[in-house]
């Protein structure tokens, strides 16, 4: 991703964007308690591989995680079936 | 089989409590006060002669055939605008009365066209019927005279003769054999709202006329039908009834269009249908249609349908007609071949809101049962899934909250990004008769939409926010209910948690969410905001609307949960003429998502993950599902491309041309190694797909549909599949060829097992819906009649939940590059993605998709009405045709997405609502500048898509 001004295209990239995304609503209702209900709404909505796929980021670095979805995304590993 | 005889009672219905005893002709009879004698009597079963009274308009007594005696009074009043009253004695048949009766018909008949051998109306004219009814044997009067039936008189033109307007694509007028009762002008005012008729003239001048002695096709007339049905004659008669003749067995069934589901009794002649006449006793619609549903069914029958199988190996071969047997084979073993190659997770499908709940709960068991995954999910993806999220969350159900009849009981109406006169046709003219009565209208929305002024109806306040802006105007209108105490404190202490609605109150009270910081941001004057939100909260029972223009958003499922807060802490949910309730576009979006085509959840709203439920399921079906959510729309498109998605079955949906980004949509296709395509004509989809299987209308199958108000109501077959099977049988014929058996004799069947499973159908039967008509769910123990309204007693989900929705702005910002906003939207006569209705004389109301731009916007880039311009976003681009209108305000530009060439999609991005992944449709910063004619991009797809339409026909050997 070039800039701001493109769409989040690339997927690895895009799953970033929309756990930051969620990330934001749930700091806005309560920031202690959001990590945990990111982690949650992830669960709830993702499939397996998309939960493979951020925590494998994450484990690669997780550049341009907000903080608090960083957090939930550290808790998903345990939600995660083995394929 | 006969025709389904609905009786007119000649004046609407009272609905006054109070009953009054009177005796018509020696018989005692009860009936509501305010009732006419007319009505009256035909509740006792004596029909009095009528011409101008019909019950979906208010009597006008202008025929003077429906004259009765009434004791201890003088003359012969007529019986049509005549109230009873108590112990009142009447007659309706005396010497006198008959005398008079057939002096009236004499007069009639005897400037009236006598072929009623060869007319169109024959055995279905109420003049006919009358000339009957009052004995009338000879007319003493000739032709000689003044008439309107001839076109020459003594050899010169007649001035009275007018000829006939035939500029309707689906009904004639022909003014000849016009009787001048206006019961067509009363129903284009009443019913319908439009106000396109008139009677021009005087005496026997007089005649109806559509505007200012325009044509129909050239006035304001949105070919609703109403007037055509009010019509006693053959003045306006349908021209397929001219061209087929009159029907001879009808049979009741629900439009196929959009989430207001109305019912209608299909005429048929045979196989061949007549014509749809919209069904009184249709609780969706009262006897009223809208164009579509009413005309526009010609697709069934089109040219383009494709009817055989048919397969190829690449997309780019053409397509080979094949047996059933050959295809669904092909398709079986190639989604076989996939999983054991690429896992158990690299397929699934695409349940249709077109279908009806039986097929869509077969496809999303297919998926479940016989691929093994939860990859299943619908095209509600991209249109309501934040209202089940939002209103889940809130209230504890995603339902909307009420029927449609409660708007009659509404004070104050917000709508909000939404446009029923086109969206959702027969409700609008049901939410403007309750406007017309003097309800209040708060329309928000970024466009000056039709309701915000047409014929008789002006909105309060139209607030025309800046697209984008929905959570912050609505957190403001919480702001001022909060600020001034407006809210409904007892309400909230009964009903909601108190701790929660003090938090949510210090929120929104804070300076950001102030009208005037609101005003900033979305361009609306902070006064008008304060005036919206304390006539919401004041002015009696409140309720608000809304559409796509508030899902459609990446704060979509945040602006639900605004309403919802809204609609709770004003005390306005739980009973009539309140409420919250989205307008569902699709005719059964509501059921497919019921019915569980979402990838987290079985039907009836249960996540996937919970025992209890997923053991009932697997416990019926005999198999062990997979508790794990499956791959949402665009996250399937995104697996695609990644390479871990391969295969799909898609039944009735057009992904390529509704879902957004469509070059997203078709890298994502082109990835896949199968795609299974079930569809009536080769959509846009169709050019990456492997195998068609040709589907049904909703004329050739049975089933239910569920409306936007939650009514399940039946489809019945009229006519046998003309590609050979239902949609459903189709299903299980895959499902079998995969190696999973579904055995259903009739969807009475598949709606048992639907309410074997899911807790809020467990009453629901075809048997109970043929006794009933319609039932609106939760139907069960608990509810045995339905739930007309929801959250009577009490939320859904105990106390009702209020939510911070704090305002957070799109990341797709305007520029200096991409300066414009683009919003989307769709219009009265085509239908969604415009598969059907394109195929369709409606498209002479809409030949093209046009770019609405303010004047303002187009003469800074040299652009004049009519000109194709170049819209182009960050996606991609486009060109079409521009319309210089005020209806945008300047910034704004809008376009519908009807029309595969024009491809708006191209132009929207990928972002998507935080909670759902529903599109962002109704935000995208464009630029507009003059151009000479269709893109590269259009023109390359016109030459793929000729390429990938192609179909080799052999001589089959059937
Ligand atoms: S078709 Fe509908 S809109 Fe047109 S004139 Fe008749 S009632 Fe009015
Ligand atoms: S067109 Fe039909 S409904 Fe209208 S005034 Fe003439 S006869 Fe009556
Ligand atoms: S399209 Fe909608 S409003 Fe029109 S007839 Fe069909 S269900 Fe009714
Ligand atoms: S029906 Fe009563 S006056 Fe015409």
């Amino acid at each position: 991703m070039s800039s701001s001004e493109d769409a989040p295209h690339d997927t690895g990239n895009k799953l970033v964007y929309m756990a930051n995304q969620i990330g934001t609503f749930f700091k806005s209702q309560d920031a202690d308690t959001a990590p945990a209900k990111i982690a949650e709404h992830i669960a709830k909505f993702w499939d397996p591989r998309m939960r493979r796929a951020i925590v494998a980021y994450l484990d690669s670095g997780g550049a341009g995680l907000d903080p608090a979805a960083r957090q939930a995304v550290e808790t998903l590993r345990a939600s995660i079936p083995r394929s | 089989m006969s025709l389904v005889h609905e009786i007119d009672y000649g004046t609407p219905r009272s609905k006054s409590a109070k009953q009054v005893t009177l005796t018509v002709d020696g018989q005692k009879v009860t009936v509501p006060e305010g009732t006419s004698i007319m009505r009256a009597a035909m509740q006792m079963g004596t029909q009095i002669p009528k011409l101008c009274a019909t019950d979906m308009v208010d009597a006008f007594g202008s025929c003077r055939l429906c004259l009765v005696e009434i004791e201890g009074r003088a003359g012969t009043p007529a019986s049509c605008t005549t109230p009873i009253a108590p112990g009142m004695v009447v007659k309706t048949q005396t010497e006198r009365l008959r005398q008079l009766r057939r002096g009236v018909m004499e007069l009639y008949i005897s400037d009236h066209p006598l072929d009623c051998l060869t007319c169109s109306a024959n055995g279905d004219c109420e003049l006919q019927d009358m000339a009957g009814a009052v004995g009338l044997r000879g007319v003493r009067y000739g032709y000689e005279g003044e008439n309107h039936v001839f076109a020459k008189q003594g050899g010169a033109a007649n001035p009275s003769w007018l000829p006939e307007d035939e500029s309707n694509p689906y009904f004639t007028y022909d003014p000849s054999k016009c009787i001048v009762c206006s019961r067509c002008v009363r129903a284009c005012e009443e019913v319908q709202g439009t106000f396109a008729l008139t009677i021009a003239g005087r005496g026997f001048d007089s005649r109806v006329s559509p505007g200012m002695q325009e044509s129909f096709l050239g006035s304001e007339c949105v070919s609703c039908g109403a007037c055509v049905q009010a019509c006693p004659t053959a003045t306006l008669n349908e021209k397929k009834v001219i061209e087929i003749g009159k029907p001879e067995h009808s049979v009741v069934t629900t439009c196929a269009y959009c989430g207001v589901g109305c019912s209608f009794k299909a005429e048929m002649r045979g196989e061949e249908l007549v014509r749809m006449v919209p069904y009184k006793n249709g609780e969706a619609n009262r006897g009223h249609s809208c164009v579509k549903g009413r005309f526009a069914w010609g697709y069934a029958t089109h040219k383009e349908r494709i009817l055989k199988p048919m397969i190829r190996a690449k997309v780019t071969d053409p397509w080979k007609e094949v047996s059933w047997e050959e295809a669904i084979n092909r398709a079986a073993c190639e989604f076989k071949r996939i999983q054991a190659k690429y896992g158990k997770d690299s397929v699934g499908g695409i349940t249709s809101s077109r279908c009806t709940n039986e097929e869509t709960f077969l496809v999303q068991k297919l998926i479940r049962a016989a691929f093994g995954n939860n990859n299943v999910d619908t095209c509600a993806r991209v249109c309501h899934s934040p209202t089940g999220y939002g209103l889940g969350q809130t209230y504890g159900t995603s339902a909307g909250t009420q029927n449609f009849d409660s708007v009659e009981d509404s004070d104050v109406i917000i709508v909000i990004g939404a446009n029923p006169a086109a969206a959702h046709p027969v409700f609008a003219s049901r939410m403007k008769k309750r406007l017309r009565q003097g309800a209040k209208l708060i329309v928000i929305d970024p466009r000056r939409t039709e309701l915000v002024k047409s014929a008789h109806i002006m909105a309060d306040y139209h607030l025309s926010l800046l697209p984008g802006t929905n959570v912050a105007m609505l957190t403001a209108f919480a702001h001022v209910v909060v600020t001034e105490k407006l809210y409904d404190e007892r309400f909230i202490r009964e009903r909601c948690d108190w701790d929660e609605f003090q938090h949510w109150a210090d929120f929104v009270s804070s300076p950001q969410n102030s009208p005037e910081a609101v005003a900033k941001i979305s361009g609306v004057p902070a006064e008008q905001i304060c005036g919206a939100a304390r006539l919401y909260a004041t002015g009696g029972n409140g309720a608000i609307y809304y559409g796509l223009g508030v899902t459609e958003h990446s704060q979509g499922t945040t602006a639900v949960m605004a309403i919802a807060n809204l609609a709770m802490a004003t005390g306005n949910i739980g009973r009539p003429g309140v409420g919250v309730n989205p307008l569902r576009g699709q005719n059964n979006v509501q059921g497919s998502c019921d019915m569980g085509s979402f990838p987290h959840e079985l039907s009836g709203y249960r996540h996937i993950s919970l025992d209890e439920p997923r053991h009932l399921f697997e416990k019926d079906w005999g198999v062990t599902l997979d508790k794990e959510p499956g791959l949402r729309i665009p996250n399937m498109l995104d697996a695609a491309i990644d390479g871990t998605f391969k295969g799909i079955y898609i039944q009735g949906e057009d992904i390529l041309q509704s879902d957004p980004d469509t070059k997203h949509v078709s890298a994502g296709l082109e990835a896949m190694e199968c795609v299974v395509v079930q569809d009536l004509f080769l959509n846009e989809t169709a050019r990456f797909a492997h195998v068609f299987l040709p589907g049904s209308t909703f004329l050739e199958k049975n089933g239910t549909f569920t409306n936007a108000e939650r009514r399940v109501q039946l489809v019945r077959k009229v006519m046998s599949p003309k590609n050979g099977y239902e949609d459903w049988e189709i299903t299980c014929l895959l499902s079998k060829a995969l190696g999973y058996e579904m055995n259903y004799g009739h969807p009475s069947e598949i709606m048992d097992e639907i309410a074997r499973l899911t807790p809020g159908f467990a009453n629901v039967s075809f048997k109970m819906l043929e006794e009933r008509g319609s039932v609106q769910w939760p139907c069960n123990d608990k509810a045995p009649n339905g739930s007309p309204i929801m959250h009577v007693n009490g939320f859904v989900r105990g106390k009702g939940k209020f939510i911070v929705t704090e305002y957070i702005p799109t990341d797709e910002k305007i520029g200096p590059r991409f300066p414009l906003l683009l919003t989307t939207g769709r219009i009265l006569s085509q239908y969604n993605v415009g598969a059907q209705t394109r195929r369709t004389a409606n498209s002479i109301w809409h030949e093209e998709d046009r770019l609405e731009i303010h004047p303002h916007d187009a003469e800074q880039r040299g652009v004049r009405d009519g000109d194709w311009v170049r819209l182009a976003s960050r996606s991609g681009e486009t060109t079409l045709r521009a319309l210089i209108t005020d209806r945008v305000a300047p910034g704004v530009v809008y376009t519908t997405f009807h029309h595969p060439d024009t491809q708006a999609n191209v132009i929207t991005t990928d972002y998507s609502d935080w909670a759902t992944n529903c599109p962002e449709y109704k935000v995208t910063a464009v630029q507009v500048s003059p151009s000479n004619g269709p893109s590269r991009w259009q023109q390359e797809y016109e030459e793929f898509s000729r390429e990938t339409r192609r179909i080799a026909h052999t001589e089959a050997a059937e």
